[in-house]
């Protein structure tokens, strides 16, 4: 129920309402229609987060590398002290 | 696909879980609150791969299960209406009622429809002026917003014959009634991170301030659950209780200002009571004074429905993290998915269906 999953946007409707903003995102190559009000910064090719046809928010490319930049770090760190990695 | 396979990364998945092995020297209970991570954790067994000290436990985040029964009652005598047209998502409509369910209500001839979102339901409003549309909302603060926008654009509108049957609920105050609770064994959360998605994450560092509990704002998928686990297990060994957000591609301290903009017009604070739980105090959303005429409550007068719960089922222990779905008599015997006794195995999100649909019971019994 609370299912948000990452799609592509591929396509916004010109429109005047800021409200009523909406545009085609692509999930895995299924288009479906998005209301894209509450993303106003989020343009063709971002990535939003969408929830029952609602982008939440925009996936931040940079902090998307987060978790892997952590792994390194944790091994970089298990190389530098001796012994660290048998564990 | 791009922001999900490369977060199911098994040999990452090892390697945070090794992590989480080294850093645990004493036990500590962590609750997932969202039932999409309950989910998520049962299926790719996150839990098997944590050290044994390391106990997750399963909080109340899924709004179906919460949901009360009272509340789903007023839905069905509202969709056996004549000329009302009731929209729902399509998990509310297999949810039991203390007579029948919503599925029942259409096979007898009810117009009950299933929608993707609440948008659906305001387009099906205008589309038919005659029929009266309810759309039957329920969600915590990840749905609000765009339950909110439905209402909001009504309004604009002027569509008359739209209004909505809101069951909203809202994480943090429920959170608190875990810790506030006797017995509770929570030690740290792993936060909602869709919920937070909307609201940010502010609201939690009077929580973790209060109670001594770190809160880990952590994402759906394989390594954002294990490394949610393991901040939160290195703040419990640390001894320091913060709040911290690893689920950041996604979510930002102040959450997304537009969405709780439209929330706050439409919604208000109120009490609310959850299935298993019982009343929890500003824990709902109820329609703004100004959002009233959109109140299907008391458009159709159905808010003096009121019901028991069965005396079987602990769902209220489950939910609060005090028990585990195994640990229930009842549990894939006289309770399952298709004849459910209580709010947890009526959700595909909930900790017992999750549990019967990843075969958790013959692992157990065999
Ligand atoms: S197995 Fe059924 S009866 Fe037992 S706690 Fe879960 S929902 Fe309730």
């Amino acid at each position: 129920m609370c299912l948000a999953v990452p799609g592509r946007i591929e396509s916004v409707e010109a429109g005047g309402d800021p409200m009523s903003r909406t545009g085609k995102v692509s999930f895995g190559g299924i288009l479906k229609d998005v209301n894209l009000a509450y993303v106003p910064e989020a343009g063709v090719g971002d990535y939003v987060i969408v929830h029952v046809g609602f982008a939440l928010n925009k996936v931040d490319e940079e902090e998307a590398k987060e978790v892997f930049q952590y792994l390194r770090e944790m091994e970089l760190a298990d190389e530098a002290e001796p012994g660290g990695g048998t564990g | 696909m791009r922001y999900i396979d490369e977060y199911r990364d098994p040999e990452g998945a090892r390697r945070l879980a090794d992590l989480v092995a080294r850093v645990v020297t004493r036990p500590w209970t962590i609750m997932e609150v969202c039932g999409g991570q309950t989910h998520a954790i049962v299926r790719f067994g996150i839990d098997e791969l944590l050290p044994g000290g390391l106990t997750l436990v399963h909080g109340p985040g899924c709004p179906v299960c919460v949901t009360p029964l009272e509340i789903i009652d007023r839905a069905i005598e509202i969709a056996e209406r004549r000329g009302v047209t009731l929209c729902s998502f399509g998990d509310m409509l297999r949810v039991p009622g203390s007579g029948k369910d919503l599925l029942r209500v259409k096979s007898e001839g009810g117009d009950v429809r299933i929608v993707y979102s609440p948008m659906d339901a305001l387009r099906i409003a205008e589309a038919n002026p005659s029929r009266e549309v309810v759309f039957f909302a329920v969600g915590f603060e990840t749905t609000a917003p765009a339950n909110g926008m439905a209402v909001y654009q009504a309004a604009r509108r002027g569509v008359k014959n739209f209004s909505i049957l809101s069951a909203h609920v809202r994480v943090p105050p429920a959170m608190e009634a875990i810790l506030s609770s006797e017995g509770n064994r929570v030690n740290g959360f792993l936060a909602a991170g869709h919920v937070c998605a909307v609201m940010g994450y502010e609201e939690y560092e009077p929580l973790a301030a209060k109670y001594r509990v770190p809160v880990v704002v952590t994402g759906f998928e394989p390594l954002d659950l294990l490394q949610g686990v393991l901040q939160c297990a290195t703040q419990l060994e640390e001894g320091r209780a913060d709040v911290e957000n690893p689920y950041s591609r996604v979510v930002r301290r102040e959450g997304n200002r537009e969405a709780r903009r439209i929330m706050g017009e439409v919604f208000r604070v109120i009490d609310r009571k959850w299935r298993g739980i019982g009343m929890i105090p500003q824990s709902g959303l109820g329609l703004a004074e100004a959002y009233e005429a959109f109140d299907a409550e008391a458009r159709f007068g159905v808010g003096a429905v009121s019901v028991e719960e069965s005396g079987e089922c602990i769902s209220g222990l489950i939910l609060r993290g005090l028990k585990k779905p195994v640990d229930c008599p009842a549990f894939g015997s006289r309770c399952t998915p298709e004849r459910p006794l209580g709010a947890t195995m009526v959700s595909g999100e909930g900790a017992c269906a999750a549990y019967y649909k990843y075969r958790r019971h013959e692992v157990r019994h065999g």
